[in-house]
């Protein structure tokens, strides 16, 4: 396939202008702005990551927030606890996070739909009760405070830079995995698992990577969130941090790989907005996600989508 | 027993368990405290699990039902004292209105879609009601009275026990056997099962589907409110409470069988004796036991143990 069908030309130029925003934040000098967009980057990660599990391999993870959980807590325990320095705790934060995936998926391919769901829910519990009760390692609900951050990254800027280049790095890797035969593959299966089947696609065997890929990428947003933070919390590994994220991969569109950051993006930048004037930030998000569900199913990226078209209908 | 409980204590160093195997009395009110945690959580499952049955919807927001029940019940009896058993029956009214706004104006337009459509239109509704819930009642823990003549203990010949918790194990198995001659003698239980087999064939029929959709919706939702009401004097109505027990409500369900009464029954005894057994025997940890009996039954059957397993596998 001709590389502008898959990487169309208006998105290719969206692209450039957004790395290149990203990288012109910091000029402006604003500790506000700089941690704005530290974070969401780092929740745009965490979404592209679920994408592939949901929009490319069509299988709805209730789960997603226990490999954020497990990688950010692996780098902050490594890092305070047993003062590794950076890069190794980084690394095994990482390999904790696709190891855990690969676990789990390894139980959750037998199952599809709703059940799938209702496992990778069951598995994220237990990580969050881990993290609950383990109190002398994790800090249970007091959380794990105080993470030693290297000091090459123990100030604004160069840690914004740091988040930039690894969820830049991380987004371009996801999207040659995801445009790759084995992306097409992932497609195959969630379109039509038993013809995927009868064409000789290990059906199983591509749902179990499209969840380790998954987990993965969550645990480095993960490892990034908790040095961001300077902390780990239980919250992170609940099931309603599962579902924010979600919330922001369908509000950006399932059906697209940019959509989820996208979504992610708007929905921390509407959650902001929303607490300067509310305390009931849910009760938006609730009335949004309505919205998203009986008018925009395919979400932002959907809505761009028929824009365009209507217009290039007009033309 | 005494070696055993020896055995426990002085080689596995286990003192929960040595407790358990050498006072019978306090393994008998283990038995009783599972038992009536189990019959307040199969109220609540026994809703959700209906609902499936019939919408094919899984409702995150029926532990948001819970919560509104539990804070109906305490404005009820303790803001305006109109009393405890008023106010559990303006817990299940309040819940069945509730239940007509929302399935009339939001779930009914999304039957035919995804799962995943679906369970995010549920988990909005939960973000709506919880903050709603904060609107009306504010962040306050508020605890409720136990109803009249049930806040003493009674004598069992081995041990006393707190007469509400009696109560509550002899309510769980009123509800199994109404709801169960409910589907299996009534016309309408009738036409509910005939809607979980072939909604389009009962409608083709002459009957009004969307009807008993509704009707169902409103009899889980209320079970859920119901639950929330008895719960309430000892799980003091606070902000929360919704997201802890909906996962407890799932594990039941699903380790029941999705759709199947007797399952949540079953799965809710299940989930009592778990929590309630490893809570002494491996402390602090029996918030874990419930998920890796989930998981046990998701890997070994995953329609359930009453439940059957949906057309085609995987």
């Amino acid at each position: 396939m001709e590389a502008s069908r898959i990487f169309p030309r208006p998105v290719a130029i969206a692209c450039a202008v957004v790395l290149l925003a990203l990288l012109a934040v910091p000029l402006l000098d604003s500790r506000y702005l700089i941690d704005l967009f530290t974070e969401i980057m780092i929740y745009a990660l965490f979404a592209l990551s679920l994408n592939v599990l949901i929009g490319f391999s069509g299988n709805v993870s209730f789960g997603h927030a226990a490999y954020f959980a497990i990688g950010g807590y692996t780098c902050a325990i490594l890092l305070t606890t047993y003062e590794w320095p950076f890069a190794p705790a980084f690394a095994a934060a990482v390999v904790a996070s696709a190891l855990a995936a690969a676990f789990v998926a390894w139980f959750c391919v037998r199952l599809t739909d709703i059940y799938f769901a209702m496992l990778t829910l069951a598995f994220a519990m237990v990580v969050w009760g881990v993290a609950f009760k383990w109190r002398s390692v994790t800090g249970g609900d007091d959380g794990f405070v105080g993470v030693a951050v290297p000091a090459m990254l123990d100030s604004r800027v160069p840690f914004y830079y740091f988040t930039f280049v690894v969820t830049g790095l991380s987004a371009a890797l996801l999207w040659l995995i995801c445009h790759s035969a084995f992306g097409r593959c992932l497609v195959a299966v969630r379109e039509n698992r038993i013809r995927a089947g009868f064409v000789g696609i290990n059906t199983r065997l591509m749902r179990w990577w499209a969840f380790v890929v998954a987990g993965t990428f969550a645990g480095i947003a993960g490892a990034i969130f908790g040095m961001f933070h300077r902390g780990m919390y239980i919250e992170s590994a609940f099931w309603t941090e599962s579902a924010t994220v979600l919330i922001m991969t369908l509000l950006g569109g399932i059906y697209s790989f940019f959509g989820p950051a996208i979504g992610a993006a708007t929905l921390f930048v509407l959650e902001r907005l929303t607490n300067e004037y509310t305390e009931y930030w849910p009760m938006v998000l609730g009335l949004i996600l309505v919205a998203i569900l009986l008018f925009l199913p395919d979400g932002l990226a959907g809505l761009a989508r028929k824009l365009a078209s209507l217009r290039a209908r007009g033309d | 027993m005494e070696a055993l409980a020896t055995f426990a204590r002085d080689t596995l160093g286990n003192p929960g368990l040595a407790t358990l195997l050498s006072s019978p009395s306090f393994a008998f009110i283990q038995v009783l405290n599972s038992v009536s945690q189990g019959m307040n959580l199969f109220i609540i499952a026994s809703g959700l699990s209906l609902i499936f049955g019939v919408l094919r919807v899984i409702n995150f927001a029926h532990g948001a039902f819970y919560m509104f029940g539990a804070y109906i019940l305490y404005s009820v009896a303790e803001s305006y004292e109109l009393g405890f058993w008023t106010g559990v029956v303006a817990a299940a009214a309040g819940l069945a209105v509730m239940a007509i706004v929302i399935e009339r104006g939001l779930f009914r337009f999304i039957y035919d879609k995804e799962h995943l459509m679906q369970l995010l239109l549920t988990f909005a509704v939960v973000l709506i009601m919880t903050d709603l819930a904060k609107m009306i009642w504010g962040t306050d823990q508020y605890s409720v009275s136990y109803p009249d003549g049930f806040g003493g203990a009674l004598n069992l010949g081995i041990t006393f026990y707190p007469t509400y918790r009696l109560l509550l194990i002899a309510v769980g198995p009123i509800i199994l056997v109404g709801l169960m001659l409910f589907t299996a003698r009534t016309r309408w239980g009738r036409l509910t099962r005939a809607a979980t087999q072939d909604r389009e064939m009962l409608g083709a029929l002459g009957v009004n589907v969307p009807v008993i959709y509704t009707g169902v919706f409103i009899l889980g939702s209320a079970l859920a409110g119901i639950g929330g009401a008895l719960a309430a004097p000892f799980n003091s109505p606070t902000p929360g409470m919704d997201a802890i027990i909906i996962v407890d409500c799932f594990v039941i369900v699903i380790v029941g069988g999705l759709g199947s009464i007797v399952g949540s029954f079953v799965g809710a005894l299940i989930y009592g004796f778990v929590f309630n057994f490893g809570s002494v025997i491996v402390p602090n940890w029996q918030d874990v036991f419930p998920f890796l009996i989930l998981l046990a039954v998701l890997l070994w059957r995953p329609w359930g143990l009453f439940g059957r397993p949906e057309g085609e596998g995987a």
